[in-house]
């Protein structure tokens, strides 16, 4: 319970945390086959060689289109569902607004292989069409839980104001809803983006051939030789999602900012 | 405000269809298409649409298949109780110590590492345990030990320690919310009317957590038994759990109807012991939404 015995447990705790993230870098440029230590010389050498693989190329095409797209479609969703729990009462609403939660406690590998079981049913040819179907149905919480404390802290005069002075539903949305809510849109889509790109499990069962960043680095882990490559490309994509992250952040606070909401922080 | 909400029934009705069609036609749809598959049986490429238990005869006398669930179980319940204790103090630390106004930076900095790719992630700590691991280095060269470790990769507790790892932000959130929530003048009370701050922590602060901390229970044990990542990289034969047996039904062993009714006896294991633990942990919900 003491300040300082806290304090060192806190900081050893996000050692712990950190500690597969720092040494990522290490790896990647370590000029050495064997990711162990002691270490070898300094390269940049692997960096170099992931510009000439082309199956990987393809794969980070395929994953940016996949997240593109969930991120787009499950901030949609997000916003009506957001909306709807903010703003109006309806028969059911905590039941339906379950069932829309549940993929964020739901493991990913039932939700993987009760769709393979239905597009396999129905003769849906796996792809990066069903991959996105998968992904869209995990991502739609997250961006509701985003979206949520965004609509939540908006204040119905505002609205009011504006039908009394005649605008439409429409125009309201437009001109006064959207605009306050506008960076929890952005934090929305870029989280969506990030746990797609990232996401295994539901990639692994549905993209059939088309390989997703992901699935293309679980098959790189089977040789030895490659591994190295795949720190590289690793360090890449982790300061790539700390960027986007930072990104949602700001966007987040600058939000709670606008609503004048006590910013309380935190994605969840 | 109540009557405002309640004119726009039809509205909200409208809006949420969106977003429920698809949760039933892409969630709740394959659920029960899972369920009615279970009872189905594959024989190599050719499936037989007569109902029957053999799935479920054979998921319940085979003994590899008790042992992995099992074993999944253990791993879940160790992993949630271990990453739960450990997050507590950490959501302690941010909630009574930080400056309201750092609080937010803190939960950041606490999330980052969950929103790095996955799967980098898990090899990693193969790396970090492994024979001439990270660990095993740093412990020899500051000459802890002699020979290298072996009892902390391609087993159960190389498993747990990743997957404690894997599931730290989803402890400390909801445990952070639960604390925020208190009313800080109660603990002031406590004090003056006589109590020492480590029986104003067990009698105050603690049980009013306990929503957080169950919540934390369930959002790390529920996904953590269906876990194929963790066991696969660093659980060797002894570390597998029940996602790699599903896998392996659904994709190698073309076997799906099985896979399926291992899917469901596993969800609804998960689902009657989440049940359980809520009804016992009641009393420390009850009145809080």
């Amino acid at each position: 319970m003491k300040g300082a015995g806290l304090r060192v447990y806190t900081a050893l705790y996000l050692v712990f945390l950190y500690l597969p993230i720092v040494l990522l870098p290490i790896f990647a440029f370590n000029d050495s086959t064997v990711i162990a230590f002691p270490l070898g010389g300094f390269t940049t050498g692997w960096f170099a060689e992931l510009a000439a693989v082309e199956a990987l190329h393809a794969a980070v095409l395929t994953s940016v289109k996949i997240a593109v797209i969930t991120a787009l479609v499950s901030t949609l969703l997000g916003i009506c569902a957001a909306r709807a729990a903010a703003r109006y009462r309806f028969p059911g609403k905590s039941g339906i607004l379950g069932l829309i939660m549940l993929p964020l406690v739901l493991p990913e590998i039932i939700v993987a292989v009760s769709l393979l079981v239905v597009f396999l049913q129905i003769g849906l040819p796996l792809s990066a069409l069903t991959v996105i179907l998968g992904h869209v149905l995990i991502c739609t919480p997250f961006a509701i839980a985003i979206l949520n404390p965004a609509f939540q802290s908006l204040d119905v005069s505002l609205e009011e104001a504006a039908v009394d002075l005649g605008e439409t539903a429409w125009g309201t949305f437009r001109l006064i809803v959207l605009p306050l809510v506008m960076p929890g849109v952005i934090s929305s889509l870029l989280i969506a983006f990030t746990i797609s790109m990232d996401e295994f499990i539901i990639a692994f069962f549905l993209s059939g051939s088309d390989a997703t960043l992901p699935v293309y680095l679980w098959g790189q882990f089977r040789f030895p030789q490659r591994l190295p490559v795949v720190m590289a490309l690793g360090s890449i994509l982790v300061l790539l999602s700390v960027l986007l992250l930072v990104l949602a952040e700001l966007a987040r606070r600058r939000g709670a900012r606008r609503r004048g909401a006590l910013d309380t922080g935190g994605f969840l | 405000m109540a009557d405002r909400q309640r004119s726009g029934s039809g509205r909200g009705m409208l809006l949420i269809s969106g977003p429920l069609l698809y949760a039933v036609v892409m969630l709740a749809a394959p659920m029960a298409a899972i369920l009615v598959f279970s009872f189905w049986t594959q024989d190599f490429l050719n499936i037989d649409t007569t109902p029957t238990w053999a799935n479920y005869r054979e998921a319940f006398s085979d003994p590899i298949y008790r042992e992995l669930m099992v074993r999944s179980l253990k791993i879940s319940a160790m992993v949630t109780a271990i990453t739960v204790l450990l997050a507590f103090p950490v959501a302690y630390f941010i909630s009574f110590r930080v400056r309201p106004e750092r609080k937010a930076l803190w939960i950041f900095l606490v999330t980052i590492p969950f929103w790095t790719s996955y799967l980098i992630r898990v090899f990693l700590w193969k790396v970090i345990l492994g024979y001439n691991g990270v660990l095993n280095s740093a412990l020899i060269g500051l000459g802890v030990i002699d020979e290298p470790l072996t009892l902390i990769l391609y087993n159960f507790n190389a498993v747990v320690i990743t997957l404690a790892h894997a599931f730290a932000p989803f402890a400390i959130l909801p445990i952070f919310v639960a604390l925020e929530r208190i009313d800080r003048s109660l603990l002031e009370a406590a004090l003056d009317l006589g109590e020492t701050r480590l029986s104003a922590f067990f009698r105050v602060t603690l049980p009013l957590a306990m929503p957080g901390v169950v919540g934390a229970c369930l959002i790390v044990f529920i996904p953590t038994i269906g876990d194929y990542v963790t066991p696969r990289l660093v659980g060797g034969p002894g570390g597998l759990m029940i996602a790699n047996m599903i896998q392996t039904q659904f994709l190698k062993l073309n076997n799906a109807p099985l896979g399926a009714a291992l899917a469901v006896i596993a969800m609804g294991i998960v689902t009657i012991l989440a049940l359980v633990f809520l009804a016992l942990n009641r009393r420390f919900l009850r009145g809080r939404s």
